[in-house]
């Protein structure tokens, strides 16, 4: 059992959990993930981990409420415990110095975007960040990241911070004034399509970290599967983070739907208890 | 007296009740049954039975005490070299292995070896499974990564030398292909925790949750532990590799088979992990895992379940009584078919299979007539799911992570008959290292090398 040790509530759907997994936490680096399971009849589902801390044994993770297994685990607090919690899978980032570098981050994607700002930052990187959300409230980690950024960023949708309308339009501003070298985006689908579009008519390298659904995490099922450049990837042990001028987007965002109709289901049935 | 020809039947649900659940399909004997049987062994001298067995039990041992009623004591004989026969006597392929050598074949069936097998199994487990006396601890501790048949043997029989046994398990479940590959309905998941329970009952100890090779590596495990066995499967899917395999409803044979083994995705919503399979069910391949496939389709209301399959029924690698299974339950065979393509809507949702007919030409390098397709002989067949079950291959995860240990060309551990591996101190079996095979063969694997980290240990250090 791995018990949950802090609890933050970052947005009326956005959680932050801390949790008890030494040896999840001894190991974890930058773009890495973990498979959890609340109880026994749970689905096992990924996420990417947000920060960890090897000496206390924690590790955070940060998560939008969005089906069954997601709303259960915000209605957790301090004191209950997770039945499984296995990582770190997947391979780490490539961090190391580039020279300038942007990360932007979007929505929940901002979360496991921080490990990777902070490591770059470490590694002597020139770093930008530009984070995006639908509005202020819903912007996560807004101080954490701009206290490793040497510039820093925000779109929103609503205009309610920063610039009102898309990351893409801010990072098109950033390359237009900087030698940009590498390019980190995370968040979601439509987002890491149409950053990685932009940054290809410039050439420049570009990093993505994908989610999509998993069972075992172990590159057992194939459930994970992507397309890049053609050839087909597995995701937790191959990515997550893939070149993302190669990932067909359009086959990821459709093999991410394959449950909703099961996941509306089981949404309503928990909603009834 | 005369031997009787045929071996006595085991009763089985009804095919058209069983595919409505997931029940197990064969009841077991009876103790009338089973002594009745057991009574047709020759006793041969030459045990030519046990020539047959990868894990090496006294079968004419055991089935003496049947024939004598002495179940007790057939349970003593089978346990001493084998920790875990309520599984091997439901999924060997005896056909090919004990029984396949058996007299009795000269005039008719062999003995029903498995089936006694199980019956003892069965036997043992509802009146309550007795350890064996703890051994006196050498003090020396070995690491087991995964929990498949080949692990649990290994770690069985070292806790049984006296050795102090830690399982690292990647799931949150014991067992392996047992628990996420083998369904409900040939292999019920309570038996697999009650074998599992018993191993734990000898004094091994299993952690869940722990990916060797990402959250310790096996160096790790090596300087903490005297020795390291490596039993991680051949979990890695292959794939047809034609277009269309990434649209929505092509699942591989793992991960259908994890959702609903594993997962229990038969019981959703009451369980969380869904699954979706439509109408029409096709399933790629031929061997059990395919028939396992089609007939789970089945039980979760195709209307139709295919198993298409690029040769003929002589070279299906399933087990004939799989085929039987399937054959009963309304699954239907479309031989000498290979897929060119996957079909899908706007949406990229599943819609058609597209094949093209074959005939059987010269033999290949397995001596089996290799399949030739017929130009001009595209069909194409609606579907809804498709699940591709041929095959696979060893999981790269540890390999990957450990440089010095020889890799072969298919990605599995280079290891000799003993588990040896290219480094000291390690060993690997099962499929890992021999590529996907059986069950019983992983068993077989894991009790050689138990054997040899025991010669290990008190020897080299």
């Amino acid at each position: 059992m791995y018990p949950i040790v802090d609890k933050k509530i970052l947005s009326e759907n956005v959680k932050l959990l801390k949790i008890k997994a030494p040896l999840v936490a001894k190991k974890a680096l930058p773009g890495q993930f973990i498979i959890l399971r609340i109880d026994e009849k749970g689905e096992r589902i990924p996420l990417t981990i947000a920060d960890s801390d090897p000496k206390e044994g924690t590790v955070t993770i940060i998560f939008l409420e969005v089906g069954k297994t997601t709303k259960q685990l915000g209605l957790l607090h301090v004191g209950d415990s997770l039945e499984n919690f296995a990582g770190p899978l997947g391979m780490p980032s490539e961090v190391k110095k580039y020279g300038t570098v942007v990360c932007v981050g979007g929505g929940v994607g901002i979360a496991p975007l921080y490990p990777i700002v902070k490591a770059l930052k470490k590694e002597g990187n020139f770093v930008i960040s530009i984070l995006g959300a639908k509005s202020k409230d819903l912007l996560l980690l807004e101080p954490e990241i701009r206290a490793f950024s040497d510039e820093f960023y925000i779109a929103t949708d609503d205009g309610s911070k920063g610039h009102k309308g898309f990351v893409s339009d801010v990072l098109q501003q950033v390359i237009d004034k900087h030698k940009v070298e590498m390019v980190m985006a995370i968040g979601p689908i439509i987002m890491m399509k149409v950053v990685s579009n932009l940054t290809k008519k410039y050439n420049i390298k570009t990093l993505v970290s994908l989610n999509p659904i998993m069972v075992d995490g172990t590159g057992m099922c194939g459930g994970c599967r992507v397309s890049i450049d053609g050839k087909t990837k597995f995701a937790c042990v191959d990515g997550p983070e893939f070149d993302g001028h190669k990932v067909d987007y359009d086959n990821l965002m459709l093999r991410n739907r394959r449950f909703v109709h099961a996941e509306g289901e089981s949404c309503k049935l928990a909603g009834d208890q | 007296m005369s031997v009787r020809k045929t071996k006595h039947d085991m009763p089985e649900q009804p095919p058209q009740e069983r595919i409505k659940n997931f029940k197990e399909v064969p009841y077991g004997y009876s103790k009338e049954i089973a002594i009745e049987e057991a009574k047709r062994c020759l006793q041969c001298k030459n045990k030519p039975c046990m020539k047959g067995c990868p894990v090496e039990i006294d079968i004419p041992g055991f089935i003496g005490c049947i024939a004598q009623g002495d179940f007790e004591k057939a349970a003593e004989v089978i346990k001493a070299k084998n920790n875990l026969p309520a599984i091997s006597g439901r999924v060997c392929p005896y056909e090919s292995q004990c029984e396949g050598e058996c007299t009795l074949k000269k005039i008719g069936e062999p003995v029903g070896i498995g089936r006694l097998e199980r019956f003892i199994a069965d036997f043992e487990r509802e009146k309550g499974k007795k350890p064996p006396q703890k051994p006196k601890s050498t003090g020396k501790s070995v690491a087991v990564v995964g929990s498949g048949p080949a692990g649990l043997t290994c770690a069985g029989d070292l806790a049984r030398m006296g050795h102090i046994v830690t399982v690292f398990e990647a799931l949150h479940d014991p067992g392996g292909v047992l628990m996420y590959g083998i369904p409900e309905f040939r292999l019920p998941k309570a038996i697999v925790k009650s074998e599992v329970e018993y191993i734990k009952s000898l004094g091994v100890d299993i952690n869940y949750d722990v990916v060797v090779g990402k959250s310790i590596t096996v160096q790790e495990l090596r300087d903490e532990f005297d020795a390291v066995f490596i039993g991680t499967g051949a979990g890695l899917p292959n794939w047809l590799n034609i277009p269309g395999e990434n649209l929505d409803g092509v699942y591989s044979a793992n991960e259908f088979l994890t959702r609903v083994n594993m997962m229990k995705a038969y019981r959703f919503p009451e369980y969380d992990t869904p699954v979706k399979i439509g109408k029409v069910v096709v399933t790629f391949g031929a061997g059990n895992v395919a028939m396992d496939c089609a007939r789970t389709a089945l039980r979760l209301g195709a209307e139709k379940s295919y198993i298409l399959y690029r040769r003929t029924e002589a070279e299906m690698p399933a087990r004939a009584e799989e085929i039987e299974h399937a054959k009963q339950e309304g699954v239907v065979f479309k031989l000498l078919t290979a897929p060119i393509r996957f079909i899908g809507d706007e949406k990229g949702i599943l819609k058609a299979v597209e094949y093209l007919k074959m005939q059987l030409g010269e033999p290949d390098d397995s001596g089996r007539r290799r399949p030739v397709p017929i130009i001009g002989s595209e069909e194409k067949l609606a579907i809804d799911t498709a699940l591709v079950a041929i095959g696979q291959s060893p999981n790269p995860l540890i390999p990957q992570t450990m440089k010095d240990l020889k890799v072969g060309k298919h990605g599995n551990i280079i290891a000799d008959d003993d588990g040896r591996t290219s480094l000291p101190g390690i060993f690997a079996g099962g499929d890992i290292a021999t590529g996907a095979a059986t069950v019983i063969l992983a068993m077989g694997a894991g009790k050689r090398a138990a054997r040899a980290i025991d010669d290990y240990l008190k020897n080299n250090k």
